[in-house]
């Protein structure tokens, strides 16, 4: 059946589309929840985007391409760290010189690899379940990482609202001072959340290099990272609308490509504004009480934090 | 030779960008070697729109040695710091100076008026002084053979064509790309996506994708990254690659490409230059001047099939066939160009129109 096909390309593509601005989302939702604003997600995607895929080329196995990935975004944000939380630089401005270091960085280091083949992750059928129809090539027929991604955001809503560790994060969030007044160590928490937040980013990067177009390619984010810090905020800080909204996004994005492809005439100006509009829209009318807003935004972020002050 | 890298942020507005330079010693003053500068919109990388000027550069290098010198300026955006980086080529002694995007127009033309003694050649723009020329390439008669190869191997009619934005460049590539389809295989369709932009790698291959599961089994490209050319090996269909060879990412997949050679024109022009012979021009030159060359053809096309293009390439050559000789009909059934003559240059360069054979409407 021509439609259901159609039907299933579109769905795949989605989770596909969605799933880089579901890493580095969820990722800096962490990080924001601490209280810090990283404005550095572009950059840290391309660095983990570039050794990914070194890593993949050097050893040949994407598998440690994925590692290589996080621990290049971990490394880097923790420059973020070191700047921010020890030096108490602005947040805004050193994210902005993140990104704009990250995208230098990753042309350069990656200067001798733009064009080399490799061959990607592929996808792992899931047995039995794989082969049943429809839903077996939409749900049990991806890569590890789709997988990944959504246990992640289950693992991030569980820490965030059923963990101890979880009720600490939020609290230095909402206020540092009181935290530290209850003996926590709001640097070493916010650490810990910027490390996340640079993994994440690097993970989805390596997702562009490793499974979405596996290649390199200068700045081949083309500003994804800017999307997700926008549906971090969009989603109210709220991990499952993290997910909606990057699969709305996605899923309009191949939605829009799909009418064009079967010749409806409609503006290509339009279509492509579409995802952004669509997305805004949706998260804003889910999201639109006050009150919870002013409940699920983190009451410190961008704050800088003077112990003793 | 000198290199500036600049590393540029996301945009212009949030970012000031840094220059870091490495000055190569050999540069001192020898004889009266003609210093040349290149700018260009992005990394030279190793395919696309920049890597074919960057080629040709380097053929420069390699056929007048110590004649010339060159100088790279990379990922200079379009605008203002255009206008500091020409003018700092200008100043550094640059005899000649190539700008080598359309919006690099008017930075060119300021800076040439405030140096007469130097030449400069701007690609694909239309205002031109006594100093300044222009040139570019007629693409189209590249599109138009890559259309043949497409319509000889599709089996099921559908080709997919992804493209950056509705401009009259693109889709007069659009076009004669068509008209080559529809020359041998009258029963096939094009079915073109639009994804507003030059660039974005995961875009272009989701875009590609979308085609194929429509049925395409030829698939092509006017944007400026390789990613369709993995879609099409990934999917088992065929791709045509632009700007240049895009074989090595994906060796059964690639059909061929239409590439832009500019070796010509720049010796040409150095040449002119070296002589003290410089003048204006306007160069638009197609396949007989070199310009345009299809890349070697990939093991899925056929010898008849490869017979069937070289001997209509001759013929563009020759001046026997145009790509757009009438009548051409746009995709509504309406006469665009009347039988018994070619389009003119003027139409080419303001074409709003789909021809016959491609799906849906072009977005205005």
């Amino acid at each position: 059946m021509d439609g259901m096909d159609t039907a299933l390309a579109i769905l795949v593509g989605t989770v596909r589309a969605g799933t880089p601005l579901v890493f580095a989302a969820i990722g800096e939702l962490i990080v924001e929840k601490s209280g810090v604003l990283n404005l550095g997600v572009e950059g840290m995607m391309l660095v983990g985007a570039v050794s990914g895929f070194i890593a993949t080329v050097l050893t040949g196995s994407p598998y440690i391409g994925i590692l290589v990935a996080i621990g290049a975004g971990v490394l880097l944000s923790l420059v973020f760290g070191c700047l921010t939380q020890l030096l108490l630089t602005n947040q805004v401005a050193t994210g902005l010189a993140l990104t704009i270091f990250g995208v230098g960085l990753s042309a350069f280091i990656g200067l001798d690899y733009v064009g080399t083949p490799i061959t990607g992750l592929r996808p792992i059928a899931i047995p039995v379940l794989s082969s049943i129809p429809i839903i077996g090539p939409l749900l049990f027929n991806h890569d590890l990482l789709i997988y990944m991604s959504v246990g992640m955001v289950a693992l991030v809503t569980w820490f965030l609202y059923r963990s101890r560790g979880g009720l600490i994060l939020r609290a230095v969030g909402e206020s540092h001072d009181a935290a530290h007044a209850l003996g926590y160590s709001v640097v070493k928490i916010r650490f810990l959340s910027i490390m996340f937040g640079g993994g994440m980013a690097g993970l989805a990067g390596a997702y562009l290099s490793l499974v979405y177009t596996p290649q390199w390619a200068e700045n081949m984010t083309a500003g994804r990272g800017w999307i997700a810090l926008a549906l971090v905020v969009f989603a109210t800080w709220r991990p499952a609308r993290v997910l909606i909204g990057a699969y709305l996004f996605g899923g309009i994005t191949i939605l829009s490509l799909h009418v064009q492809a079967h010749g409806f005439d409609v503006s290509s100006h339009l279509v492509a504004t579409l995802p952004y509009i669509a997305t805004i829209v949706v998260l804003v009318l889910i999201s639109r009480d006050a009150t919870k807003i002013r409940l699920n935004a983190p009451a410190s972020l961008g704050r800088p934090f003077h112990p003793g002050a | 030779m000198i290199i500036r890298r600049m590393f540029l942020g996301m945009s212009a507005a949030l970012v000031g960008a840094s220059l870091l330079m490495v000055a190569d010693p050999a540069t001192s003053q020898a004889e009266e070697e003609l210093k040349i500068g290149f700018v260009y919109v992005s990394p030279v990388g190793d395919a696309g729109w920049t890597y074919q000027h960057d080629l040709s550069r380097l053929e420069l290098e390699a056929q007048f040695g110590d004649r010339v010198s060159t100088t790279i300026v990379e990922s200079v955006p379009e605008g203002a710091d255009a206008e500091r980086v020409i003018r700092q080529l200008a100043a550094d002694g640059h005899g000649l100076i190539f700008t080598t995007s359309f919006g690099y127009m008017n930075p060119t033309i300021k800076v040439a008026r405030q140096f007469p003694d130097v030449t400069f050649a701007h690609c694909s723009g239309y205002k031109r002084a006594d100093n300044v020329s222009t040139y570019l390439a007629r693409f189209y008669e590249g599109r138009y053979l890559t259309g043949v190869v497409a319509g000889s191997t599709t089996e099921s009619n559908v080709i997919g064509y992804v493209a950056a934005f509705p401009i009259p460049e693109v889709v007069r590539g659009i076009n004669a790309f068509t008209r080559g389809v529809r020359s041998v295989n009258p029963d096939a369709e094009v079915r073109v996506v639009w994804i507003s932009a030059w660039y974005d790698p995961g875009k272009e291959r989701e875009a590609a994708e979308t085609l194929i599961s429509q049925g395409a089994d030829v698939v092509t490209q006017h944007t400026d990254s390789t990613a369709i050319v993995q879609a099409a090996q990934d999917n088992g269909v065929h791709a045509i690659g632009y700007h240049s060879d895009m074989s090595r990412y994906g060796e059964e997949a690639h059909l061929t490409a239409s590439t832009h050679v500019w070796d010509n024109y720049y010796v040409e022009t150095v040449n002119a230059v070296l002589a003290g012979e410089a003048e204006s021009t306007n160069v638009w030159g197609g396949l007989a001047d070199g310009m345009v060359e299809l890349s070697a053809f990939g093991p899925a096309v056929s010898a008849e099939t490869q017979a069937i293009v070289a001997e209509r390439q001759a013929a563009i050559v020759s001046g026997d066939l145009h790509p757009f000789e009438g009548p051409v009909l746009d995709n509504e059934g309406t006469e665009r160009v009347p039988a018994g003559r070619s389009i003119t240059d003027e139409e080419l360069l303001s074409m709003d129109y789909y021809v016959e054979g491609i799906q849906g409407r072009l977005p205005q």
